[in-house]
């Protein structure tokens, strides 16, 4: 380099500076990752401490004699099952007195859902009236709490929601072995319910579905086409860029807008249903399309422009030049865009909050023109329940929705995989 | 429409090996602009048929962009305009009869980087034939890619994998691959942008042959910057400088006593 | 003229290119040294001019092989063009000449020292003395011509073929009466025959020169028929029986 001692000397220094420089500099990178990591974990942790419980519930085995004095045959919706069962679950815990207060008591320990299951099987089978019937339901919300340890013995009785009787007959009816925990399909397979332990996500998870449908089949179409002319057939002009422009910034909107526009333009002038999957999915499209759009037109031009050169020079049209050799290059760009702006679009909450999709569905959706829930909102109904079951509920609901994402973004990740090709 | 009344004495080397099978396209007062910028001005070249015509100049010059005229490339690019006329067989290509798409299949091209679709060797050859509905029946089809594969000197390489994808020859391979795709849709015309800048000298060598063999059928206008290409492949020379044509030559003549002080200074390298 | 005034962009390809050039440049002077004293040692009788003349030769043989070494390594490396060609191909041509000059000048002094011992024969060792210079300057005005890169100094040259011709023809005659009227001269007149064929081969290779001049300057070849007195250029020598 050079022979005076000197510069050699200030050379060494730089260079010593330089390397501590890049040491830092790495140091400070896995900082923010390790930070970034950190929160995640933390949040995640959070949530599936919250919500692990919530995939574990306890049911309870009973026979329940039908008293055909108390069933009216032609109306058999008329009887009071809850109070046969309860009255049932006295005798099994050989209380003897059937007192109004008992009554209260035991009748907290069991769901209604075992008054319906009677109700339908007598309804199934009238022959049952006057016989006794095995029901399997689920235990009451406090006492599944109880049994997964939520509820403290040691908390001073009135701080809780069960009297130290309630909590002595549980305690028997576990010893008899009537009591049983198992996996919560009910979560996955029942809809929205005031009771939590009746309370699940097919309702909202089926909305939900047809909504993100009828995102796909709106914003996936109309914004690769609007994508593909904009890219390789429209002339680079003033107009083009102020649309370019505009279509950068609607990405930017608040969601909200759309919601309001949603409930202003579909659903108030246009008169569609309100909490309607179809409207939910227009709003979200249009939320979404920019994004695919953009996604899209980051594809286009990526594609290299000598295969555009390859099928021009061999006579192909600019069509056909787009459709059998552009696009399908740039299709992995586009699945991926498309996919990560549903999952996006499946998370959003705010335009539904405005549309009207918040409110308490109990079925299944039957259409995309039906009422309905979708699984971001039903989180927001549940957290605001005030039932503590509903907390758990909740986060597990995140986590439900969580596992949806990361499905979806891996099937984005497997198809870039699978279609992208080398040239 | 009428026929343009242009100047038709040849606009090519002069000398004893006059082009012996006449003028496939011959070129009057061409110029180019994209946008403001006049990228070719006034340039007027004959490309006699069955021979090869090497374009050459230093970078910039303006050779790329005569080529892409010839084949009306340059309406794929916004804000080029062509002025001058381009005659193919005598027909004015930038009539408006003319269909852009009907005249890239009489003029075929191949670019410098080896551009195969991203597809089967077979249906790289065979897309141009089906687009232009050139054959009737598959077997046809078949027949048709096969022989130009094999006029390409790749059919013995490809043979038995047909239904591989053309990026996975190698660079030499898949250049022939595109020269076999451009001449599978018949064309009379077949233009060579730096056909072999991306190949190493064997798979180079390879290609030239080819060109010389090409030259029996068709006319051929190649732009190199190896001056020693021009030398190799072509018969006709011309030397491109800033958009203007500056030598037009037998290339043996341009090579060893160009009548120009420019081109003497490009091609023995003195290019201040 | 078409000159490359332009320096090459690869400065070491011109360095060798000129350098080139002057090697034959530097041979061609060292084979005009070589007619002169070798014209000189006859006049003279200079037994010792002659040796070194012969020693000399040597130093020819390897200049052209030099030049040749180098052009050849030139072709291949820098694959020159148009006038860088012509250049190349021109000193290696113009060497083989030289070199060939300067073979014949040895036989003149080789056989100057066999005259030597011989009785001096004075006119005709004149009249090879004019013919030798005629030669001498020939080959002097087309070296100047290839470094000065005259044109108009080589066509003059090989315009004037004939004058070495005459020469050589009028010797030729001078000789054969000299041999007829003396028998006893015919041992001195074989030699200064054979010394007249040799400068006049050395008239020749100048032309050769001449010609290698125009191809590198023009690019273009000269004619074959050169303007002689007579449509016959068999030189009158090869007609005789020997």
């Amino acid at each position: 380099m050079t022979d005076r001692p000197d510069i050699r000397a200030a050379v060494e220094r730089r260079l010593k500076r330089r390397h501590a420089a890049e040491r830092r500099f790495r140091l400070y990178g896995v900082l923010a990752i390790t930070v970034a990591v950190a929160f995640l974990a933390l949040l995640l942790g959070r949530i599936i401490e919250q919500g692990h419980s919530a995939f574990v519930t306890h049911s309870i085995t009973l026979d329940v004699p039908v008293d055909a004095a108390r069933v009216d045959p032609a109306y058999p919706q008329g009887a009071n099952y809850d109070q046969m069962a309860a009255e049932a679950l006295l005798v099994r815990l050989g209380v003897d007195a059937n007192t109004a207060d008992n009554g209260r008591a035991v009748r907290d320990l069991l769901s209604p859902d075992m008054g319906f299951q009677i109700l339908a099987q007598v309804r199934a089978d009238p022959s049952l009236i006057g016989r006794t019937v095995t029901i399997e339901a689920p235990v009451g919300d406090s006492a599944d709490l109880y049994f997964k340890g939520e509820i403290s013995r040691d908390t001073p009785e009135e701080q809780r929601v069960l009297t130290d009787q309630q909590i002595g007959w549980l305690d028997q009816l576990e010893r008899q072995g009537l009591v049983e925990a198992h996996f919560n399909t009910g979560l996955f397979t029942r809809s929205d319910s005031t009771q939590p332990e009746m309370a699940g996500l097919l309702g909202a998870v089926v909305g939900s579905a047809l909504m993100l449908m009828v995102t796909a089949l709106l914003s996936i179409p109309v914004g690769v086409l609007a994508a593909v002319y904009l890219e390789e057939f429209a002339p680079k002009n003033r107009l083009t860029e102020i649309i370019e422009v505009n279509i950068n910034n609607l990405a930017a909107v608040p969601s909200i807008v759309y919601g309001l526009l949603g409930l202003a333009v579909f659903i108030g002038w246009m008169g569609l249903p309100r909490s309607s999957p179809l409207v939910g999915g227009i709003v979200l499209s249009l939320m979404a399309m920019p994004t695919v759009i953009i996604a899209t037109r980051a594809a286009l031009k990526a594609v290299p422009q000598s295969i555009r050169d390859a099928a021009l020079a061999l006579g192909a049209s600019r069509t056909q030049t787009v459709f059998a050799h552009v696009l399908p290059l740039a299709m992995p760009g586009v699945m991926t865009g498309s996919i990560i702006s549903m999952a996006h679009a499946l998370g959003e909450t705010a335009p539904l909050l405005m549309i009207g999709m918040v409110s308490f569905v109990p079925g299944v959706p039957e259409g995309i023109l039906s009422a309905s829930s979708a699984l971001p909102t039903q989180i927001f109904i549940w957290e605001n329940a005030a039932e503590a079951a509903f907390h758990e509920r909740t986060a597990a609901a995140i986590l439900v929705l969580l596992v949806f994402m990361v499905v979806m973004n891996a099937v984005a990740i497997v198809l870039r995989r699978r279609l992208e090709r080398r040239w | 429409m009428d026929a343009p009344v242009i100047d038709t004495r040849p606009i090519v080397a002069a000398g004893p090996k006059a082009p012996a099978h006449g003028i496939k396209v011959r070129t009057r007062d061409v110029s180019v602009f994209y946008g403001d910028k006049q990228a070719l001005s006034d340039v007027s070249l004959d490309m006699a048929d069955r021979a090869v015509t090497a374009l050459i100049g230093p970078s910039g010059c303006g050779k790329s962009t005569f080529l892409r005229c010839l084949n009306r490339m340059n309406d794929t690019i916004q804000g080029a305009r062509v002025e001058g006329v381009i005659e193919l067989d005598g027909e004015d290509v930038n009539a408006r009869a003319v269909d852009p798409v009907a005249l890239r299949a009489r003029v075929g091209m191949v670019f410098q980087r080896p551009n195969p679709f991203p597809k089967s060797i077979f249906e790289n050859v065979a897309y141009g034939p089906r687009i232009h509905g050139l054959t009737t029946s598959k077997s046809e089809l078949q027949d048709v890619v096969e022989q130009a594969l094999r006029r390409a000197g790749l059919w013995d390489e490809v043979a038995d994998r047909l239904d591989q994808s053309g990026s996975s020859l190698s660079g030499g391979q898949q250049q022939r691959l595109v020269i076999a795709r451009a001449i599978a849709v018949d064309p009379e015309v077949i233009l060579m942008d730096e056909p072999c800048s991306a190949l190493d000298p064997i798979a180079t060598a390879r290609i030239e042959e080819l060109i010389d063999e090409l030259r029996q059928q068709y006319c051929i206008v190649i732009v190199t910057h190896s001056m020693a290409q021009a030398a190799r492949v072509s018969q006709q020379t011309a030397f491109f400088h800033m958009g203007q044509i500056v030598e037009i030559g037998r290339t043996d003549e341009l090579f060893t006593n160009p009548k120009e002080q420019r081109t003497l200074d490009y091609i023995t390298g003195r290019f201040g | 003229m078409m000159d490359s005034t332009n320096q090459h962009t690869v400065r070491a390809y011109g360095d060798e290119l000129n350098q080139i050039t002057a090697d034959v440049a530097r041979m061609g002077g060292l084979a005009e040294a070589q007619i002169a004293d070798a014209i000189e040692s006859v006049s003279r009788r200079d037994a010792e001019l002659a040796q070194q003349v012969i020693a000399r030769d040597a130093r020819l043989d390897e200049l052209q092989r030099e030049i040749e070494r180098k052009a050849i390594r030139l072709i291949a490396l820098r694959q020159p063009v148009a006038t860088d060609l012509r250049r190349t191909v021109a000193a290696m041509k113009i060497a083989t000449d030289l070199e060939r000059t300067g073979d014949l000048a040895r036989s003149v002094a080789k056989r100057g020292l066999s005259l030597s011992d011989l009785e001096p024969l004075a006119p005709l060792t004149r009249s090879i003395e004019r013919m030798g210079k005629l030669v001498a300057k020939r080959m002097k005005a087309v070296l100047d011509a290839y470094v000065t890169s005259e044109i108009a100094g080589a066509l003059d040259v090989w315009s004037h073929d004939d004058d070495v011709d005459e020469h050589y023809n009028a010797l030729f005659r001078e000789l054969l009466t000299y041999m007829m009227a003396d028998p006893r001269t015919i041992t001195s007149c074989a030699h200064l025959l054979f010394m007249a064929k040799n400068l006049e081969r050395i008239g020749d290779h100048a032309t050769n020169i001449a010609e290698m001049i125009h191809y590198e300057i023009t690019g273009d070849e000269l004619d074959t028929a050169r303007p002689r007195q007579g449509a016959d250029d068999t030189p009158v020598s090869e007609k005789e029986p020997s």
